[in-house]
């Protein structure tokens, strides 16, 4: 337990690249939220049952998914490039898709779980683009909300999955002649 | 400014779904949860907890925990014996209540598992958790007083020096207060008499957001940030209990993170922080970890109810006695003892019965306290009546619908003055239920019933009635007084209008979810004629508002929503006096439409609220003795509660041979009075009937035979998921509350107060033909399965 052992970890969180000395079981929440400041991403257990610690997280340049980052140690994380939810709206501060419908379908009360859940529900929807509802239900079951009983949440998924494919579509035509 | 501006919004923002101005930092991360503050020089704070749920302490030794590395302080109680006081209990309930001390750290004697032993504060959080584990405790165990009933005869004492468990007893008889005639008589009577037991499990709160405090000890002048949901009511109380007068204390409820009654609480961490920041002499930091918040966060329900219904052979009711058993925990809570008393009122529910007495005994057990959650006392005497109502429709023979039907009060009949002595000012129980009954298709799910009874489907459906009021907006002051609670129910609201127009609102009430500043932007839009966006909404810290009783018992928009509009409406007439004078004509003259101050006959001559509001900060041409102001404050002190009501329906389908219950329909419709922002009511219907279908099938505190919490985590107590719960029909009939000039009555607690009956009620029903006409909740499938084994050798 001695906190004289450290260990050097660099992780790329929301396009910025940070290199820290941290103690090995140091879990990646903590370090986000102390050393790093993304005091977005909140704690709301200490068994991996809430998700309201939930990143995305993956390869710098490939394909992230979401993580509870309670159950990642920070060392981890190293190497990797981590997405919370102060780095999911675009830079000009444009919100996405899910953002967007969380907010326009009143799928937040108190906001505690709702930067989990939206990242819970951008990789949902990166997996199953089209979900029904129970997909979405069973899809988000990691993530606890003690505020909405989750209709609205499941609305706003079911909304932002339409716009994304929307968008999706709108991008696609000059490719997709028939 | 010559041509006449209309302002940007008319009439109409109030009944608008406008989506929330408190979304925007919520959904990017930019919150402000009381864990995320951060001050030069913060220390952090971590509690050693009781294993034990009785126990002497023999000694605690906290100097190797001073030795270890990063540790600026350690203490227990004794430590702290001569300042740390006794929690608050606010509501004594009787006269001769039984109020064990209850200091912040034990002294002597720890009564709970998880109970606050000792403390370390250190440079950072892991260096004090380290920490605890050098500090020694040496404990002598004693057998703990778990089991309610046995408690309540006295078998084991909790604090044996005060010689029993029971903490007091309250009754209410309707022969004596002269409200009604006496039970004894109308079961001596009864044509048909039904008794019961139910048992209310105990509950936990659990607000996803921990608890978390912060205290700066300043320069002897304290700021703090509280997770919690009633910061004024803190403040008072820390100067009460510190001797550090009040108005060298500022409390801050920053982003509070759902509550539901589990954070209307003075808590032992609150007091340790304070006393831990004093001896430092520097900001201290305690954020709970769930684990500690389901030990030590107060627990909700858990009441043995015995309930004895009489009525006559055709269904009319003709007496309620009410004999119930409250579990108050190890010590006395804030209001605890209070909350089975607030379900005094509703044993009776929307009907009209001659005779009704209740008698409630408050008992210690060693185990964490309960308090208020959501719907406090209410949900609970709903679950009785409602519960009992179905089992005597099944006694008689009657249609469970038609049997309420006969007994309720009609639409006519308002106002109403019921068996426990409150006046209902409206309603109208039969257009709720009839929009209930259309939307969930009763009579076809009642077909289908009979269709799998009769070929005996493996899986049953059953069909679950619930028909509810509340009281809500809490409270009549002058009633609280007559129950002794030690505050009243009033609210507050200020209106400041700045130089541009632009207006902030300073509200008393402290929101932790429920939308107040995009609720009360769109009442002060209405009231003022400005734009919604044009309103600031300021509230939960002390120094912004100084004045308020704060956000819980369904009363923040039924009290100060109607504090807001007594406030605007003065502003309003400050604003007239200027116009008519801007408008040269007499304020008589002038009338307050379309959002403008208009000269009557010719309403193209008009001033906005703008207008008037730099004519007064330019002062330079006001009408003599006006104050160069518009700004206002009003306190609204509500004459009575407001009784919003209404049914919902579910239907389950019962797997026989596995106990697995599901959801298969679910409506509620609910009349909250007028409506300022559908989309909000919605949402509390929502999270509210979610709550009370997690006490029907999920969710149980259990403590094994030591005393320890078995759910002492999210993995043994199991919330609901989003695959765990339906989707609910709701809508909604409008009968406004006549009691205050919103016609509003509140929604907060609505759906968790109707649906736990709603839930058990149809699985009852679905397995009445196999001999089960009671579930103990939570209906679990090895609940339901155990009755279905049960009745069927019966
Ligand atoms: S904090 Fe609960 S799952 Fe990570
Ligand atoms: S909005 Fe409060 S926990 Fe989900």
């Amino acid at each position: 337990m001695s906190s004289s052992h450290r260990v050097r970890v660099s992780v790329d969180v929301d396009g910025s690249r940070y290199v820290d000395d941290v103690e090995p079981r140091t879990l990646l929440v903590h370090h986000l939220r102390e050393r790093l400041g993304k005091i977005g991403t909140v704690i709301g257990c200490d068994t991996s049952n809430c998700g309201s610690c939930t990143v995305l997280m993956g390869s710098a340049d490939g394909e992230q998914h979401s993580v509870k980052s309670c159950s990642v140690l920070a060392v981890q994380a190293d190497g990797t490039a981590v997405t919370t939810i102060e780095g999911l709206a675009g830079p000009d501060g444009a919100l996405h898709a899910v953002q967007q419908a969380f907010h326009e379908l009143h799928a937040l009360q108190c906001g505690f779980c709702t930067p989990g859940m939206i990242l819970s529900a951008v990789d949902l929807l990166r997996e199953n683009p089209a979900p029904t509802e129970a997909e979405i239900r069973a899809g988000l079951s990691g993530n606890l909300c003690r505020c909405t009983g989750y209709q609205n949440i499941i609305r706003a998924v079911q909304s932002a999955a339409t716009a994304l494919r929307g968008a999706a579509a709108a991008v696609l035509p000059s490719e997709v002649t028939v | 400014m010559t041509a006449v501006v209309e302002p940007a919004a008319a009439a109409g923002e109030v009944g608008a779904a406008r989506r929330r101005k408190e979304d925007a930092r919520l959904i990017t991360g930019r919150t402000r949860w009381t864990d995320n503050i951060a001050l030069p020089g913060m220390l952090h704070l971590a509690i050693l907890r009781s294993p034990h749920a009785s126990a002497r302490i023999v000694s605690v030794d906290v100097r190797p925990a001073r030795r270890q590395p990063g540790v600026i302080d350690a203490f227990s109680g004794a430590d702290i014996a001569e300042i740390q006081g006794s929690l608050p209990c606010a509501w004594p309930v009787t006269e001769d209540i039984v109020h064990p001390v209850r200091p912040p750290l034990a002294d002597g004697f720890v009564r709970h598992h998880g109970e606050a032993v000792a403390v370390v504060v250190a440079r950072d959080r892991d260096s004090a958790v380290d920490a605890l584990e050098a500090i020694e405790v040496e404990y002598e165990p004693l057998t703990p007083v778990l089991d309610l009933a046995a408690a309540s005869r006295d078998e084991g004492l909790v604090h044996p020096d005060k010689g029993t468990n029971r903490s007091y007893t309250w009754i209410f008889d309707s022969a004596q207060a002269g409200t009604g005639t006496d039970v004894a008589d109308a079961a001596a009577a009864a044509e048909v008499t039904l008794h019961r037991q139910y048992i209310q499990q105990r509950l936990i709160p659990a607000f996803m957001e921990p608890r978390s405090v912060v205290v700066d000890p300043g320069m002897g002048e304290y700021t703090i940030w509280s997770a919690t949901q009633i910061p004024h009511i803190l403040r008072v109380f820390y100067a009460l209990l510190t001797g550090v007068p009040e108005h060298k204390i500022r409390v801050i409820a920053p982003d509070v993170g759902g509550g539901f009654g589990g954070k209307l609480q003075v808590t032992p961490e609150e007091m340790i922080a304070f006393f831990a920041a004093q001896r430092v002499r520097r900001p201290v930091k305690y954020t709970e970890t769930r684990g500690d918040s389901m030990l030590s966060a107060h627990h909700g329900r858990d009441q043995i109810q015995d309930i004895t219904l009489t009525a006559t052979r055709d269904g009319t009711l003709t007496g309620i006695d009410v004999k119930l058993v409250a579990n108050m925990g190890a010590y006395l809570g804030l209001v605890g003892p209070g909350v089975p008393i607030l379900g005094a009122f509703m044993f009776n529910s929307i009907y009209k019965v001659p005779a009704y007495r209740f008698e409630c005994v408050g008992v210690f057990t060693n185990t964490t306290i309960t308090d208020a959650y959501r719907g406090a006392g209410r949900p609970e005497a709903t679950y009785a009546i409602e519960r009992a109502m179905d089992d005597l429709a099944d006694q008689l023979g009657m249609d469970p619908v038609e049997l309420r039907r006969r007994n309720w009060i009609k639409a006519e009949e308002f106002p109403f003055t019921t068996v426990a002595g409150l006046v209902y000012d409206s309603g109208d129980y039969d257009a709720a239920t009839d929009k209930a009954l259309d939307l969930f298709d009763y009579a076809g799910l009642r077909a289908e019933q009979q269709r799998r009874r009769d070929s005996g489907d493996p899986v049953q459906l059953g069909i679950g009635v619930s028909t509810y009021t509340e009281m809500c907006g809490l409270a009549p002051s002058r009633i609280l007084g007559a129950l002794r609670y030690a505050a009243g129910g009033w609210e507050s609201a200020s209106v400041r209008v700045l130089p541009t127009g632009k207006v902030e609102v300073v509200t008393g009430t402290s929101p932790h979810g429920q939308g107040h500043v995009t609720a009360w932007s769109q009442i002060v839009a209405d009231e003022l004629g400005v734009a919604f966006e044009d309103v600031e909404v300021l509230h939960g810290d002390t120094r912004t508002s100084h004045k308020g009783l704060d956000t819980y018992g369904s009363r923040s928009l039924a009290v100060g929503g109607v504090a807001l509009v007594e406030a605007c409406r003065k502003v309003r007439d400050k604003a007239r006096v200027v116009a008519a004078h801007m408008l040269e004509c007499s304020p008589d003259d002038i009338e307050f439409t379309g959002g403008a101050f208009r000269v009557r006959g010719t309403p193209s001559s008009a001033k906005t609220l703008a207008d008037t509001a730099f004519a007064v900060f330019a002062a330079h041409d006001l009408p003599d003795g006006v104050e160069a102001t518009l700004d206002a404050d009003a306190t609204f002190d509500p004459q009575t509660f407001s009784f919003p009501h209404g049914t919902h329906l579910c239907a389950t389908l019962v797997d026989t041979a596995t106990g697995h219950v599901t959801i298969h329909r679910y409506v509620a419709v609910d009349d909250v009075g007028k409506v300022v922002n559908p989309l909000i009511v919605e949402g509390q219907v929502h999270g509210g009937v979610a709550q009370g279908i997690a006490q029907a099938l999920h969710e149980q505190a259990v403590y094994d035979e030591s005393g320890t919490l078995l759910t002492g985590s999210f993995v043994e107590y199991t919330i609901p998921s989003a695959a765990d719960l339906p989707h609910f029909v709701t809508d909604r009939t409008e009968t406004p509350a006549t009691s205050n000039p919103l016609g509003v009555k509140g929604v907060g607690e609505a759906g968790a107060i109707a649906s736990t009956p709603a839930v058990v009620n149809a699985i009852v029903d679905a397995l009445r033909p196999y001999g089960v006409d009671d579930i103990t909740m939570p209906c679990t499938p090895e609940r339901v399965w155990r009755a279905i084994k049960r009745g069927g050798a019966s």
